[in-house]
């Protein structure tokens, strides 16, 4: 019989969550800029708030432009549902407050955001939610250091910013061996290059604010359930599959099943904690997915580009790199999970170092004409940044060993402009930086 | 709840009300390889609007112990031996796909209990094409594949979806995995071997609603219809854009419908 078909990556990233407007035949996706929502009548309103009809009721529950991006970014990630929030650092508290309470443990990553870091390494212990990091590369070590309050793993798919490559397939058998699910943030990659999903992860999670959007105008985040975990099985969380006070007594896993995480992660996260997404951030994201496919090509074909330059002059020929990292490099420790994983590309993020340490780090960067210095990644415009002094300065000395961090590295975030001229640019930052 | 029907363990779902069998009571029956979550929404409105609901996982699907029944006649008995341990003499029947099979000639079967029914996307016979029949009884990912592929109409593969944030085909997609290994497999087999529909019909006493999704590849609106034909009195709602998996695709004209003849307050 014929094959089942199913629109492809690329017409989801146009289609997917919308059809056009009913009310005025709109086919780009309307700002639907309004909190609240008129009800058809006393029943109608009541059953909304029972959960007995879908639908909208208040802009920080969910919102129509919102719940476009949510359709679609869980089409293309191939999960059953998303929550988008209001930035990625509020996509990852959602996911853990939703998965556990005071008590809990979470296994992560070492080689993570800085940001997430703080969460997790200071601020989450406040609430008496505790972490335990370890290397990405060492799976036995997450192994060991599951407790029985764990309730997560966690890590990025490139590390951030030693771009170690998660072994997703791995950790999801460690996780899910302890009855526990395995959540991986996938903002250096998007779906175009990584389903985490489709390899092992049961939530992941994007910063929408990098490539997704591309254009660096709008903070955003999402959480994405993959449907995949057994919660009932686990027994270890009771948010999904104990009555719920908070909401008539329902059992979200008992109501919802494969959907249950992110039924409960709106139907609490989003009412109670209240990081949504405004539907102006969520539209201008959508301008960037629908053409994610197209970037994210260009990203590669550029990141290749000067990681030739880097590798065969700036490394070979003048010595004024010390060295290059990116997970399509041959000496690159996580070269092959990286063909396995990643097979259209390893992202945009080049670290390298610079000979002459700090200082010639900041003269570099300060040399730099085309690549802007800021703390961002994922730009259509290609970015660049001295970790040590920005994004990881929390961290202490230990604390950024740990994560791969090293004075003298400097980050590049590829962009889309002519590579001729980014090569050209960097050559004669580097240039000027090791000459003096 | 759980119930024992025929010494076995059986879960039914009451929509977030405790069952009263002294309310009028109506009980949901899933598609083949489902469970009672694809009537999530409508089994809330329901117990919230006047019904004692049971949205039933069948025999060996969901929660529910056992082996799937292989037949759609010793399924129709089933439900009556349900009916018996709820303690309830009559009921309102709704069924989707395999299950509105399974209503119908348990409304042809054992008329006396049954007030009315509401079958979705249904048809007088569901032939199941020999590939996916072998790849079911193998238990092959690709078994799954087709029925979520040709299940879900535009409104499923484009979403759009009433509730916010939710993907319908990779949520159909999950549900059906969830299924214990043969399922999917003996529901298949029941539904292609049934071939009692068209009598059936012929034998409902019961007022009849037949929900149908115009653009549903599994069982064409056209053949949904002509079954209808043969039910004195039926009443046949049309869905326009909509695909096989009728209460998730449009689940507010779902409701609606069973609204106006189930509710109660």
């Amino acid at each position: 019989m014929a094959d089942a078909k199913f629109l492809k990556f690329d017409t989801l990233s146009l289609h997917a969550g919308q059809r056009p407007d009913p009310a005025t035949g709109a086919r780009a996706v309307p700002i639907y800029q309004s909190t609240s929502y008129v009800f058809d009548d006393t029943d109608h309103a009541a059953s909304l708030f029972n959960l007995e009809r879908p639908g909208h009721i208040y802009s920080r529950i969910s919102n129509p432009t919102v719940a476009v991006l949510e359709e679609r970014l869980a089409a293309l990630d191939g999960g059953v549902g998303a929550v988008c929030t209001a930035s990625g650092q509020a996509a990852l508290t959602l996911a853990i407050m939703t998965l556990m309470d005071a008590g809990g443990h979470i296994v992560a990553s070492s080689s993570i955001y800085g940001g997430s870091r703080n969460l997790l390494a200071y601020t989450l212990p406040r609430f008496g939610i505790t972490t335990t990091f370890v290397s990405p590369r060492d799976l036995d070590g997450f192994r060991a250091a599951i407790r029985p309050e764990t309730r997560l793993l966690f890590g990025e798919v490139l590390g951030n910013p030693g771009l170690e490559v998660l072994d997703i397939p791995g950790l999801s058998v460690i996780a899910h061996d302890s009855g526990l699910p395995l959540m991986v943030d996938a903002t250096f990659v998007t779906p175009y290059l990584c389903k985490p999903l489709s390899v092992g992860a049961d939530l992941v999670m994007h910063s929408c604010t990098k490539w997704l959007a591309g254009h660096g105008v709008a903070i955003g985040g999402v959480v994405i359930d993959g449907g995949t975990f057994d919660w009932e099985a686990s027994g270890k969380f009771p948010t999904l599959t104990e009555p719920y006070a908070g909401y008539h007594g329902i059992d979200f896993a008992e109501e919802y099943g494969p959907a249950a995480f992110i039924m409960r992660a709106r139907a609490e996260g989003l009412r109670d904690f209240g990081a949504c997404m405004s539907p102006m951030n969520a539209f201008q994201i959508l301008q960037g997915v629908e053409t994610l496919p197209l970037r994210m090509k260009g990203h590669i074909h550029n990141t290749r580009k000067v990681l030739g330059f880097l590798e065969s002059e700036a490394y070979a020929e003048n010595g004024s790199v010390a060295w290059v990292t990116h997970p399509e490099l041959p000496d690159h420790p996580d070269h092959r999970l990286r063909a396995q994983l990643l097979p259209h590309g390893a992202g945009s993020i080049i670290s390298f170092g610079i000979k002459g340490g700090r200082e010639a780090g900041r003269r570099f960067i300060e040399k730099l004409a085309l690549f802007s210095h800021l703390a961002n990644v994922g730009d259509a415009k290609s970015l660049v940044i001295h970790p040590a002094s920005t994004t990881h300065a929390q961290l202490d000395a230990e604390a950024l060993a740990a994560a791969g961090v090293g004075e003298d590295m400097i980050r590049l975030s590829i962009g889309l402009e002519d590579c001729d001229d980014l090569i050209d640019d960097l050559r004669q930052a580097l240039r000027a930086a090791t000459k003096a | 709840m759980d119930l024992t029907v025929n010494g076995q363990t059986v879960y039914a779902h009451t929509g977030g009300r405790p069952f009263d069998p002294a309310r009028p009571a109506i009980v949901l029956i899933h598609g083949a390889g489902m469970d009672h979550t694809v009537w999530s929404l409508q089994s809330r409105y329901l117990a919230h609007h006047g019904r004692s609901v049971l949205a039933v996982d069948l025999p060996g699907h969901g929660r529910s112990a056992g082996a799937p029944l292989p037949s759609i006649e010793e399924l129709a008995d089933w439900v009556v031996a349900l009916l018996d341990a709820a303690g309830v003499a009559k009921v309102a029947l709704a069924g989707h796909s395999m299950g509105a099979l399974v209503a119908l000639e348990t409304a042809a079967r054992h008329g006396d209990r049954i007030e009315s029914l509401a079958l979705l996307g249904v048809a007088e016979t569901m032939p199941v094409h020999p590939d996916l029949l072998a790849a079911a009884a193998l238990n092959d990912p690709s078994a799954i594949e087709l029925v979520v592929g040709w299940g879900h109409g535009p409104c499923g593969h484009v979403g759009g979806a009433a509730a916010p944030g939710l993907s319908l085909v990779p949520g159909g997609r999950r549900l059906m995995q969830r299924a214990r290994p043969g399922v999917l497999g003996v529901d298949l087999g029941a539904c292609n071997a049934y071939g009692r529909g068209g009598a059936a019909a012929a034998a409902v006493s019961c007022p009849a609603l037949f929900l149908l999704g115009g653009v549903d590849r599994m069982t064409p609106a056209k053949s949904g219809k002509a079954l209808a034909a043969k039910v004195s009195g039926s009443e046949v709602v049309l869905l326009s854009g909509i695909g096989h998996m009728v209460m998730t695709e449009a689940p507010n004209a779902t409701t609606d419908a069973f609204s106006a003849r189930f509710a109660a307050r």
